[in-house]
């Protein structure tokens, strides 16, 4: 009797772990790349970035038939992201990205032992010194400035709320830019930040949002892909802003999302492509920025957005690019 | 740092603090039948997850939020007939059945998220409404009394659950199993029935705690959108040792430092944010284990019930 429970209960797990996405079938001739996310390719966010840069990667190198694409995707848990990478990079694809700055203890363990494979991973600067690992990472800082910017010329209430997942990597970088272009144009308006610890608590993240608009924020901001929980927040309150980042987001919210930086990945996707063409597997760290077309403001066209206000915001843009506004990390 | 006592921060803590609380309330309060009745249901967190899956799918597509909570709770019940079979009719055990279920309500919800919504979407969900003169009192009209309907219904819940349990048959035959399932059964009552009906409607209500989340809190569903409350409802069935009473009170009292970190960080104090989003784990572990003692814990607790053998 507890033998067969035992049975169907292990079968239940098995059953959510293969309903999980399967690894793939090894194939000749074509440019082989595999990507892991820690939330979903659609999550509006992060992952999403990601995912429609490999796509468009994809499209313009020849479709299907030429490049293929695998995906693992809501590994929040590190121990199945790492068990992934090494069954990818076993399956012998050219390119195994882990799209996550917690994957890089696991991608500084794995590489080594896979040296013709290509391994890229971010957001970091570090390649632990292999020829095989190449790192990436987004000058967050650049766009948070000027949504800062911009922030500072709409809110009324002289008060701004953040929400963050947790103190690092670019969510981290963006807010503290984010601040620098705030206090740059206005330093008169307050800024309250708070952070939930989790990169996925979208109830928790929800909260924190209605706490700002509770304390008298009328903008709001925030990283990760908890903030769609602080999105719906300002649409349930109304005549609350938002500035986004990682993602275009303003299909979340088309009368109240400002702006948002964009990450563009296909540049230097690009580039990590050719370079392993011209045999060399890694080794370099890549930088998206304004002035090399890897970050993009975003203005949603169905916030109609004051001439002068956006004046400010390209005036940012212009001086970040040329070097005559500094950012610091 | 004097700011977070001024009156306008207080009534914002405590407003935040209700809303927190309502999602442990239904789960708990649910857990705390099923654990009664002598089932540890470690799936919980599992069972809000598709719960709140199906009622955020059937209010985005019909457009009609009480039929959400209708679906909420018809699939709280489908999980909970999955885990009395398992645990009650099969007698596997409890802890593992629990969290094969959690596992399995985690993969099933987010597949069928995947395939049926796929992205960021956002249901206009149950709005605050304010009870005619209980509302315009002040300060507690405001706190209490100016919520949503699921809200008051989580709150409505703890009388009716202490009622139920202490004052009906069936309440007092759910103890009788949980406490002595042998003597329970020589008098005539069906152990496997009454277990199977607690732990049904245990998840019933933790579909219900799931649909609060996506319908009228967040509204909106995402993977895991739960991020573990189902455990931390568990956690309150002990700390407040099995009585609803003393489960209101555990959840208000994690929810009221969840709110309170909040604001602190909002209000500036400087403290770092790892240490405030730790604050309501760490009160509430200290609490419980400060108050352990008086917890009663039913007798036959994770014990399945075999005639002639207990």
């Amino acid at each position: 009797m507890k033998t067969r429970c035992l049975l169907i209960t292990v079968l239940l797990v098995t059953l959510l772990a293969t309903a999980c996405g399967g690894p793939a079938a090894p194939t000749g001739g074509k440019f082989r790349v595999a990507v892991l996310m820690p939330s979903a390719t659609t999550d509006v966010a992060f992952s999403q970035s990601m995912w429609q840069a490999l796509k468009a990667v994809q499209a313009e190198m020849g479709g299907e038939a030429q490049f293929e694409l695998k995906y693992s995707e809501n590994m929040f848990k590190v121990p199945d992201a790492t068990a992934a990478i090494r069954d990818y990079a076993s399956q012998g694809f050219d390119i195994v990205i882990a799209h996550g700055s917690q994957y890089g203890p696991a991608v500084q363990e794995i590489a080594k032992d896979f040296p013709k494979v290509t391994f890229a991973w971010g957001t970091d600067v570090n390649t632990f010194g292999y020829p095989n690992v190449y790192a990436y990472t987004a000058a967050a800082e650049e766009g948070g400035y000027v949504n800062g910017v911009l922030a500072a010329k709409l809110t009324k209430s002289k008060l701004i709320g953040v929400t963050g997942p947790v103190e690092v990597g670019d969510a981290k970088t963006y807010i503290d830019g984010f601040l620098q272009g705030v206090t740059a144009t206005d330093p008169s308006i307050k800024i309250a930040k708070t952070w939930t610890g989790s990169f996925s608590d979208v109830a928790l993240m929800t909260e924190a949002a209605k706490t700002h608009i509770a304390a008298g924020a009328d903008t709001l901001t925030g990283s990760s892909q908890s903030v769609v929980g602080s999105i719906g927040a300002a649409k349930e309150k109304g005549n609350v802003l938002w500035f986004g980042t990682q993602a275009d987001q303003a299909s979340l919210g088309p009368s109240f999302v400002v702006a948002s930086q964009v990450y563009d990945w296909t540049g230097i996707l690009k580039d990590m492509i050719k370079n392993r063409k011209a045999g060399k597997l890694g080794g370099d760290k890549f930088v998206l920025q304004l002035k090399n077309g890897g970050l993009k403001i975003a203005y949603n066209s169905g916030y109609k957005l004051p001439d002068d206000v956006k004046a400010a915001g390209d005036k940012a843009i212009a001086g970040i690019k040329d070097g005559s506004i500094k950012v610091n990390p | 740092m004097t700011d977070i006592f001024r009156l306008p921060v207080v009534i914002g803590i405590l407003v935040s603090a209700i809303r927190l609380a309502t999602p442990y309330l239904y789960a708990a309060v649910g857990e705390a039948f099923a654990q009664t009745s002598g089932v540890v249901n470690l799936g919980v967190d599992g069972i809000m997850l598709v719960g709140a899956y199906a009622a955020f799918f059937v209010a985005l597509t019909t457009g009609n939020l009480w039929l959400g909570v209708l679906a909420a709770m018809f699939v709280g019940l489908l999980m909970g007939l999955l885990m009395s079979v398992i645990s009650v009719t099969l007698k596997a055990e409890q802890g593992i059945s629990g969290i094969g279920l959690y596992m399995f309500g985690l993969g099933l919800s987010s597949v069928l998220f995947k395939v049926t919504i796929g992205t960021v979407k956002t249901v206009v969900g149950f709005q605050s409404v304010k009870l005619p003169l209980l509302g315009d009192i002040p300060v507690i009209g405001e706190i209490f009394f100016r919520q949503s309907l699921p809200v008051y219904g989580a709150f409505l819940l703890v009388p009716l659950a202490w009622w139920f349990m202490e004052k009906t048959t069936w309440g007092l035959r759910i103890k009788a199993v949980g406490q002595n399932p042998a003597a329970a059964d020589s008098l005539g009552v069906s152990v496997d029935k009454v277990r199977y009906f607690s732990v049904c409607l245990g998840s019933v209500l933790a579909g219900l705690a799931g649909a609060s989340l996506s319908i009228a809190l967040v509204n909106l569903f995402q993977e895991n959108l739960t991020a573990g409350q189902g455990f931390i409802a568990v956690a309150l069935v002990y700390f407040g040792g099995w009585r609803p009473l003393g489960i209101m009170g555990g959840a208000l009292l994690f929810s009221i430092v969840n709110a309170f970190q909040l604001w602190m960080q909002v209000l500036g104090v400087r403290i770092p944010s790892d240490v405030a989003v730790m604050l309501p784990y760490l009160l509430t572990i200290a609490a419980l284990a400060v108050t352990v003692n008086r917890a009663r814990q039913p007798a036959a607790l994770n014990k399945p019930f075999e005639r002639g053998e207990n």
